[in-house]
């Protein structure tokens, strides 16, 4: 790694790099620069929420595409930085779920094996992790559309395993009654506890995902993903990397697979099935994959359509609403709602990417 | 000047306690908002929109109004996904702020929103269409009421009928999930009783759409099939199953032959003749009231506009439901104060008048109703209808069995090989 780091300095021109590398002493300048009045207005926002809104907006709305939108994050992570799109996030998020139920409690008493939640919880993250790292490495020699085959692949294999083993994942019916543990003395299912906890866990995935691709290791990522030949030619092992970057972002499906087997309380193979797979790659797209913040608006909006569009059509027939904008968007907006945000920005001021892991070729 | 200003305090008194008459009437006279969540979705999208029209049949009888209030109805659509069905229902309650709940649709769906109902004391829940008997058996909720018999209740009567057919020795074929579980308990409860045998019971996955390997094991020596498949499955066993020349007799399950698969247009479906089964409600049952419900219905929902040609199953029980829901709120006179305790009450009580007699409840909210055993048959211009051989009136949950024997169906439970 530490050879890459090096070999990323000595020719920036050969690699596409997200932030200039810096050294170490004007690093914490640099961050403390990089806090505006914007992020402070944000965050105040976010932390407020709870005054404003009804349990509903932040349990189902807001939380829900929190927790959705961290495991579309993964695939912004694998797919804007590493130019591999998996469909089998929702498939990892979908094992950390299991396991947590599996591990931990559920209503199929003669399934689950009552380990604590704090056994449960990391052993869980683990399984999911090493279960990411072989999707990994199964799939990275493969590029494109044949990454996607594979993934898919891989996701509709574990529905059907799912769907029809008994001994562990309970088939059809899956495990009920998953929710989280009561640590220190809060319900944390409840719309506020819930809504920090999936609050702070988006969060941190967000400055995980933007600490990594400005280290050495994401910026090889980028590299890879520009230009893997040459970044093996300069001595970096291609599929390391790229392993590496599947485990990373199982990890962070993973988080998001357990809080959404918490948010509904219960998992099927329905959760895992082919719809949502797809399901994630929209929420990735639909929000537009050149920052992680995409993840989350995209999720927002699918979430709201998901929730509100039976209100706004004829209620037989909503699903068109739902397709239409998804359309409308991907249509007028390639880079998603974040292409859309950039072009209003340069019709309306002073040019600013917020997209910071462009191509430059 | 000390006159003028009672006077104004005065009429500002009168002015407030008019209001607040006023306030109370218009109380009285607001509209009761009732969700309702069917499958618009998913594998029963047919079944759900049946459903819903059911629902609304029932509300239309009433003129959308119970006891001076307006009924308002909104609409919700799950894809038979139990977290999409609770997501669906937590919106209509904490979102739209519903009295009443009416729904969901499928077995899953049912134990999800039950779980999902703890947590609303405020609100009634009553179910749509969902039939587990896990529902109502396992953790009741006190505002979750069930005025549908569930898919064990549904199959009493069959196992004499197969019997007296002559059908000893019975292979059971189904779908391996809670409800078909429900189904050949309620079969086996009967059958096994009076002596028959089922020696053999496959289990397929929801939404198969490759039976040969079950076709494959079916033994030469048995004497029906009992084929609990619903939907597309059951259309697509048949299928497979006529074309491999299979040609023992099968015993059906309640949504097997259900109207949208008697409605299969395909060459086979004449194999379907002759067919038993058995369930909550028969399309040919003579009495007055199924036959004034099917007429409203087929006048409500022509087949030109979407309608079936007679209610489903799905129509049936969630006209059913509705039709609790509303008595319930006109014999209290519209009143769903203190947390609708007087309401639920009366739910409790009520002996539901329904198209096929009368249903109550039990301890647990849950049905005690009729149960018909049907034939199909072929009727003058074509159509396949069914023919009614039995009727078995207060079928409750334990199928006949004490309430200490008795346990929960399952894939082993019960068994008499």
């Amino acid at each position: 790694m530490k050879s890459g780091a090096a070999a990323a300095v000595a020719t920036p021109v050969a690699v596409s790099i997200a932030h200039p590398a810096r050294s170490a002493s004007n690093r914490f300048e640099a961050m403390r620069s990089a806090v505006s009045l914007r992020h402070v207005v944000v965050l105040a926002g976010v932390l407020l929420l709870p005054l404003a809104a009804t349990p509903f907006m932040l349990f189902q709305v807001v939380a829900q595409s929190l927790v959705l939108g961290l495991i579309a994050l993964s695939l912004t992570f694998l797919g804007g930085y590493g130019g591999m799109v998996s469909l089998a996030q929702m498939t990892v998020a979908g094992i950390a779920g299991y396991a947590v139920a599996v591990l931990g409690f559920s209503s199929a008493t003669e399934i689950s094996l009552r380990w604590p939640w704090w056994a449960a919880i990391p052993v869980a993250l683990v399984i999911c992790s090493l279960a990411a790292t072989l999707v990994g490495w199964l799939s990275v020699r493969t590029e494109g559309i044949y990454t996607i085959m594979i993934t898919l692949a891989i996701g509709v294999a574990f529905y059907y395993l799912v769907l029809q083993n008994y001994s562990v994942f309970n088939g059809f019916q899956g495990m009920r009654e998953v929710y989280p543990p009561k640590v220190f003395g809060v319900a944390w299912r409840d719309p506020v506890p819930f809504y920090y906890l999936s609050l702070g866990c988006a969060l941190a995935g967000y400055f995980l995902v933007r600490w990594v691709v400005g280290a050495p290791f994401g910026i090889a990522l980028q590299g890879i993903r520009d230009n893997p030949r040459r970044m093996n030619a300069l001595g970096f092992h291609v599929v390391a990397h790229r392993v590496a970057a599947y485990a990373l972002a199982g990890f962070i499906a993973g988080v998001g697979g357990v809080l959404f087997v918490w948010y509904n309380g219960l998992i099927t193979p329905g959760s895992v099935g082919t719809s949502w797979l797809i399901n994630i790659l929209v929420i990735a797209v639909l929000g537009g994959m050149k920052h992680p913040i995409g993840a989350f608006l995209g999720a927002l909006v699918f979430v709201l359509l998901q929730t509100f569009a039976i209100d706004l059509f004829d209620r037989e027939r909503f699903n068109l609403v739902i397709g239409g904008v998804f359309l409308a968007i991907v249509l007028f907006s390639p880079d998603g709602l974040l292409g859309l945000w950039e072009k209003l920005r340069l019709r309306l001021g002073p040019a600013q990417r917020l997209s910071h892991n462009s191509r430059r070729s | 000047m000390k006159a003028t200003k009672r006077i104004w305090i005065r009429s500002a008194f009168g002015a407030a306690a008019a209001m607040a008459l006023l306030g109370s009437a218009w109380a009285q006279g607001q509209p009761v908002k009732i969700g309702l969540l069917a499958t618009l979705e998913g594998p029963f999208a047919a079944g759900g929109a049946d459903g819903m029209r059911g629902a609304e049949l029932a509300v239309k009888q009433r003129g959308g109004v119970v006891a001076g209030r307006k009924i308002e109805i909104i609409k919700a659509s799950s894809d038979a996904k139990p977290d999409v069905a609770v997501n669906a229902t937590r919106k209509l309650v904490e979102q739209d702020k519903v009295d009443i709940m009416v729904g969901p649709l499928s077995g899953g769906e049912g134990i999800a929103v039950k779980d999902y109902s703890k947590t609303q004391p405020q609100v009634t829940f009553i179910n749509g269409g969902s039939g587990a008997q896990a529902t109502t058996l396992v953790n009741p909720s006190p505002n979750f009421f069930r005025f549908n018999t569930e898919g064990g209740q549904w199959m009493m009567g069959l196992g004499k009928a197969a019997l007296a057919k002559g059908y000893k020795k019975v292979m059971v074929i189904a779908e391996d999930y809670a409800f078909p579980y429900s189904q050949v308990q309620g079969f086996m409860a009967e059958y096994c009783r009076l002596g028959g045998k089922v020696p053999i019971k496959a289990w397929v996955p929801l939404g198969g759409k490759d039976y040969s390997s079950v076709i494959a094991k079916i033994p030469p020596d048995i004497d029906a099939m009992l084929v609990v498949l619903g939907g597309a499955d059951a259309v697509n066993f048949l299928n497979q199953y006529e074309a491999a020349g299979g040609d023992k007799p099968i015993l059906g399950g309640s949504i097997t032959v259900s109207q949208d698969v008697l409605n299969y247009r395909g060459k086979r479906r004449d194999s379907l003749v002759g067919t038993l089964s058995a369930g909550p409600y028969a399309d040919s049952f003579d009495g007055a009231e199924w036959k004034a419900f099917v007429a409203d219905y087929q006048k409500t929902f022509p087949v030109s506009a979407g309608g079936f040609p007679s209610p489903s199953l799905f129509a049936y029980v969630y006209y059913v439901n509705m039709k609790a829901a509303l008595d319930g709120l006109a014999a209290v006179n519209g009143d769903l104060s203190n947390n609708q305790a007087k309401y639920r009450e009366a739910l409790s009580k009520m002996v539901l008048k329904t198209p096929n007699g009368d249903v109550r409840l039990d301890a647990n909210r849950q049905a005690i109703g009729t149960t018909f055993v049907t034939e199909v048959v072929k009727d003058a211009q074509g159509n396949l209808t069914t023919r009614v051989v039995s009727k078995v009136d207060n079928v409750d949950q334990m199928l006949g069995m004490k309430k200490e024997e008795f346990a929960m169906g399952s894939r082993d439970v019960p068994s008499c090989p």
